[in-house]
């Protein structure tokens, strides 16, 4: 089908049926313009919609990439040898002249893409600001003399910089206000430490009020609460499965999924990005054949997946997942870390996206960092699940509990999320939320930026690729005082560098216009509208038979 | 984005061709030393290709119009 097919896509309408594969860069089994699929599995209120994209650059785009990126290689091996031969002075750390016969301690070239290419543009990240991470919040000034690598503050601080950065989907991370008093009666009865674990002295009823408050959030049975997001991954999943036992994990999945299953002990295969085929061949295969050399049966398998994906901002497919494990008798852990509190028609996570009972998922996982303006993370299932962990939990042993002033933010966002005291100010955040993405995410497309993702995702990767082009952007932004993300190498492929844009329910549309006129403005300046599916692509030829017309 | 007149649109390339070769990022004499790197070698091709094309052209020509001939005068 001819190209004009994409226009029916980029007006927002997406109710064709239509799989768009542009020939010239089709033949990989990645998406390639805009899917549909039915999830069809017998059940009417599971019916769901999935409409994702991760469009394909044009074919100069790559090469440009590659191309700057063996500039910058060249030059990074001319400074290292100019380096090497005292002409330059060394400003990484090196051994000391007497330990140079030594075994090497510094791996100089792991290094040096961090010495090379990043150091050029690290003004860009490790901001620091000094104020709430608000929808709007104050930036402190910093310049370079000897560019980045030493930093010095002038004093100054941009004030009002738009935040499109932080994770603060319903807007609850804010200044002190009224609704806050009950955190400050806590501060006042509790103070702020608790200097014990969980399984020592540090189980407050603080503690329970909230552990309850969560499975009554949740619909579960039990759950139980962590001081700190990554460590409720890292720390709980070697309490899980250990050794012959089978991991299956997202390829994209977070460090601290990943940091968790090598810590277990498991043996960890990798599937593809969200793709259940290749999902189901490597049960089939675990099933069939067993573990590795003796041919037994695992013990467990554990499927690990997220439920936003934040690098590209795909949703799961839960119940194509589901329905995998139902089928071959394994396990489903879900790290809610981005969507609870963010997707879903009452804010309860992927589960609820997809319509789904909350009993079919085993292990529910999830932080209150993002969408609750706290920090922390939870476990959530079955009450043996729970009650398990809580003996058996490496952080329970070890790490010490969860602050109370932070533990009463939590139960005060839960509380203002389920409307438990009787106003609608929660639902309408959430949908506030919903609004402001569908918003800009369509504009964003029509505008002609290569967007990756579900289009209901609160996450919006914006593709730069190119490195020149990323600190072009960042630094372009701040001076149009908006603050953004913007991602590189180690935590992305090497060819596609992006902003990441954090959409939240405190932002409103005037804030979201500011952005997105200077999105246009830079769009054009540095040419990032890669995408074939432009609206302005198609209105040119309306114009001129309207003038036409007009005679 | 409007041009202001031809320098506008020059300079706008010359950006360009900084943010994709990733010599926006790079230290001032950096870029010189690569700019003038790229200048030499394009003068260079500029230069062979000035010298020598034709050369070569009026060479495969004749060649090539000697074995038509031939063939014309054998089949003659």
């Amino acid at each position: 089908m001819a190209n004009p097919g994409g226009g029916a896509v980029c007006n927002g309408n997406l109710h064709n049926h239509k799989k768009q594969s542009n020939g010239s860069q089709s033949g990989n089994c990645r998406k390639n313009g805009i899917i549909k699929e039915d999830q069809q599995n017998g059940k009417p209120h599971c019916y769901k919609q999935i409409v994702e994209s991760f469009e394909e650059p044009p074919l100069h785009v790559m090469v440009f990439t590659y191309l700057g990126y063996g500039i910058g290689t060249l030059f990074g091996h001319f400074r290292d040898f100019l380096r090497k031969c005292g002409i330059e002075k060394c400003n990484t750390a090196i051994e000391r002249e007497k330990q140079r016969d030594f075994v090497p301690l510094y791996q100089d070239f792991e290094n040096f893409y961090t010495r090379n290419l990043y150091m050029r543009i690290r003004d860009n990240w490790n901001r620091p600001i000094c104020s709430a991470p608000g929808p709007q919040f104050d930036i402190m000034e910093r310049v370079s003399d000897d560019y980045n690598w030493t930093f010095r503050f002038t004093g100054r601080t941009i004030k009002d910089v738009i935040n499109m950065g932080s994770y603060n989907f319903l807007g609850l991370a804010a200044r002190y206000d009224e609704s806050m008093r009950t955190i400050k009666e806590v501060l006042e009865v509790y103070g702020t430490g608790v200097s014990s674990t969980r399984q020592e002295m540090g189980t407050l009823d603080k503690h329970k009020e909230l552990e309850d408050l969560v499975a009554k959030f949740l619909n579960v049975e039990a759950a139980m609460v962590f001081g700190m997001g990554f460590a409720t991954n890292s720390m709980n999943i070697p309490a899980l499965v250990g050794k012959g036992c089978l991991i299956l994990s997202d390829e994209l999945n977070h460090a601290s999924l990943v940091l968790g299953a090598r810590l277990s002990g498991a043996t960890i295969r990798v599937f593809k990005h969200n793709n259940s085929q290749n999902l189901e061949m490597l049960l089939k295969d675990a099933v069939i054949y067993g573990q590795p050399r003796t041919h037994r049966a695992w013990k467990k398998i554990l499927i690990l997946v997220e439920g936003i994906y934040s690098m590209e901002g795909s949703i799961l497919h839960l119940p194509q997942i589901v329905a995998l494990k139902n089928k071959y008798k394994a396990y489903l852990y879900i790290d809610e870390a981005h969507s609870i509190g963010a997707v879903g028609p009452t804010g309860r996570g992927v589960v609820d996206f997809f319509g789904m009972d909350p009993r079919e998922i085993d292990v529910l996982m999830g932080t209150f960092t993002k969408s609750f303006g706290a920090a922390g993370g939870y476990i959530a299932g079955r009450k043996d699940l729970v009650d398990y962990l809580r003996a058996n939990s490496h952080s329970a042993a070890y790490a010490t509990s969860m602050s109370p002033p932070i533990s009463e933010k939590i139960i005060t966002s839960i509380k203002f999320l389920m409307g438990d005291d009787g106003s609608t100010q929660g639902l309408q955040r959430i949908q506030q939320l919903a609004k402001n993405t569908r918003y800009f995410r369509k504009k964003l497309s029509e505008m002609g930026f290569i967007v990756y993702g579900n289009e209901k995702s609160p996450v919006v990767p914006v593709l730069l690729y190119m490195p020149g082009k990323v600190a072009a952007f960042a630094r372009s932004l701040l001076q149009k005082k908006i603050g953004v993300v913007v991602v590189g190498f180690p935590a992305t492929p090497l060819a596609e560098a992006r902003a990441r844009f954090c959409i939240s329910a405190a932002h409103t549309r005037k804030n979201l216009n500011t952005v997105l006129e200077a999105l246009d403005e830079i769009g054009d300046l540095l040419q990032l509208k890669y995408s074939r599916h432009r609206k302005s692509m198609r209105r040119e030829p309306y114009e001129e038979t309207s003038f036409e017309l007009d005679d | 984005m409007d041009f202001r007149g031809v320098k506008g649109y020059f300079s706008w390339i010359y950006y360009q061709y900084q943010i994709i070769s990733c010599c926006a990022v790079l230290e001032p004499w950096e870029q010189s030393m690569f700019n003038t790197i790229l200048l030499t070698i394009f003068a260079m091709v500029v230069y062979t290709a000035y010298v020598f094309i034709p050369i070569h052209i009026r060479l495969a020509w004749e060649f090539f119009s000697k074995i038509c001939g031939l063939h014309s005068t054998i089949y003659n």
